[in-house]
């Protein structure tokens, strides 16, 4: 794509963003109630360590970032459809969309990008503020997120969390693109939320699931929304088998950003517009 | 007509609109259905991976988690005029409506929707408590049973209770905040695990503030039959439940204060 062409996705990213970022009120509280979840979910893990008598695949430190790293990233997990988005298939504003000189694909995976990353960026750095630097603060350092153990895992954390983002948009994409089938969608959201839920690791992290179906883990898409880029953070992966996780997520985004083009094709074709 | 049968009128017309609408009653059991089960699943891993939690097994948490998810489905069932309270009736200025009829505003507002696609998650509750009782060996004594019920009774009072409070917070706020599901949603997934593995300001929040353990942890203790590691008496587990009961007075009675401070918006 030339820049001529990204010009207005540009804007349509940085415009969406900005509307985003104006709920400041539901973000404090959402802030409020992902801490709670936190320190749940922690309080569980570590009950269920204590007893640990045999190593573990992961140890309670890995967990302990995995969970705040959860918590802080939730808004980037594609387990809903953008409100604005299906109230657009609703009444048919849909059809300017249609209308815009623009690659529509790339255009509502732009605006998909902006949804999905403005929550994580106004929730996620005062919840990686919080645990990192208050919690040591005071006295509750064995329940804070550390850094990274080396700069080789932040740079793979960081390209694993972008390549995150777009995997996130993608799955996101489809759901809103089924929209175009179902109208009201609650269906497809709800199972979508639970698959990734479950799948990415939100639940009960991925290496802590049962040893006999860890291959079927391995290679399933969801992992790279969450599990791998958590798993790079804290070094569970280590440096060196960071390039072929990129790889992995890098191909499903590719997989489902060909297949949501396709089903996108057919969904214009017979489509009919809402509301007069 | 009492205030009984008005209540069973207003939620029978609920349910023939609601079987109007048959996929989409069927797709929201299936997606609390979902919900609900992947929280189990998770239980389940985590007892595959560890064992055991602090020497309690799987059966016994199962029991914990079927319990609490009873009575939250259940108080789901009759408090959508709470939970949509904001939206629908604060925001629009419908409250104006309700507050004309001379019927008590909190019988309407529980009378406003049956939510029928909760018993996705009220079913599998229901089906984990009898296979966690099977599984437990537990002799099937009638205070065993009545105990039970009376902590189930208590959990909906409780859980009905934090919608009622939920929308109270609408007169000042206008629309609910998210900071609830704190006590609603998180409150199930607390609940499923036994208290003593809380740091002890969540123990005391839970048990003094917000009743969350005296409706589920203590009253099932009992009902195991094991001694409770906190270290409370068989009598206080037994009454622990009331306390879902007086949470419930204390709700509606702050709900009169803020009916009282409404002022009316919209056009």
């Amino acid at each position: 794509m030339t820049a001529a062409a990204l010009g207005p996705l540009w804007a349509v990213v940085s415009a969406r963003y900005r509307t985003l970022l104006q709920y400041r009120a539901a973000a404090f509280a959402g802030f409020a109630t992902q801490l709670f979840w936190g320190a749940i979910k922690l309080m569980i893990f570590a009950a269920f360590f204590a007893a640990a008598t045999e190593p573990q695949p992961m140890n309670m430190t890995q967990v302990v970032a995995y969970v705040w790293l959860g918590q802080a990233l939730l808004g980037m997990l594609p387990w809903n459809v953008d409100a604005d988005f299906r109230a657009q298939v609703r009444d048919g504003a849909v059809a300017y969309d249609l209308m815009r000189p623009l690659d529509l694909y790339a255009y509502w995976f732009g605006r998909t990008l902006a949804f999905r990353v403005a929550a994580p960026t106004l929730r996620g750095v005062p919840m990686v503020v919080f645990a990192m630097v208050l919690l040591p603060v005071v006295g509750l350092g064995e329940w804070a997120l550390v850094p990274p153990p080396s700069l080789a895992a932040f740079v793979g954390f960081v390209a694993s969390l972008v390549l995150a983002a777009m995997l996130a948009t993608a799955v996101t994409l489809l759901a809103h693109i089924s929209l175009l089938w179902t109208i009201s969608g609650t269906g497809v959201d709800r199972v979508l939320a639970v698959m990734v839920t479950l799948f990415s690791g939100m639940i009960v992290p991925l290496p802590l699931f049962p040893d006999w179906l860890q291959p079927v883990l391995d290679w399933q898409p969801f992992r790279g929304l969450a599990d791998v880029p958590y798993r790079i953070y804290s070094g569970n992966i280590p440096p060196s088998d960071v390039v072929p996780e990129l790889v992995f997520t890098a191909v499903w985004t590719v997989v489902l950003v060909v297949l949501g083009r396709l089903i996108l094709r057919r969904g214009v074709r017979r489509m009919v517009v809402q509301g007069g | 007509m009492n205030s009984a049968a008005l209540l069973v009128r207003y939620l029978s017309i609920s349910l023939r609109a609601q079987l109007q609408y048959r996929s989409s009653f069927l797709m929201g059991a299936l997606g609390n259905f979902l919900n609900s089960t992947i929280e189990l699943a998770g239980i389940w891993i985590l007892f595959d991976r560890f064992g055991n939690l602090s020497g309690w097994s799987f059966a016994e948490v199962a029991l914990f988690y079927g319990t609490v998810n009873c009575t939250f489905a259940t108080a789901e069932l009759l408090t959508t005029g709470f939970d949509q309270f904001g939206t629908l009736f604060v925001r629009t200025g419908d409250f104006d409506r309700l507050l004309l009829r001379p019927r008590s505003t909190v019988l309407q507002l529980a009378g406003h929707e049956l939510s029928l696609r909760r018993i996705g998650r009220l079913l599998p509750g229901l089906v984990v408590i009898v296979a966690a009782w099977a599984a437990l060996d537990l002799p099937m004594e009638l205070d065993r049973i009545g105990l039970l019920a009376v902590a189930l009774a208590g959990g909906v009072a409780f859980f009905f209770a934090l919608f009622v409070l939920q929308a109270t917070m609408c007169f000042w706020t206008i629309e609910a905040l998210e900071l609830m599901n704190i006590l609603t949603y998180g409150g199930v997934e607390t609940a499923s695990y036994p208290l003593p593995i809380y740091h002890r300001f969540f123990r005391r929040f839970f048990t003094f503030v917000v009743p969350l353990g005296c409706i589920a942890y203590f009253p099932i203790v009992a009902v195991l039959g094991v001694d409770d590691p906190l270290g409370t008496t068989r009598l206080f587990q037994v009454l622990a439940p009331l306390a879902g009961f007086v949470f419930l007075g204390i709700a509606l009675g702050i709900w009169q204060v803020g009916v009282r401070r409404y002022t009316s918006t919209g056009s």
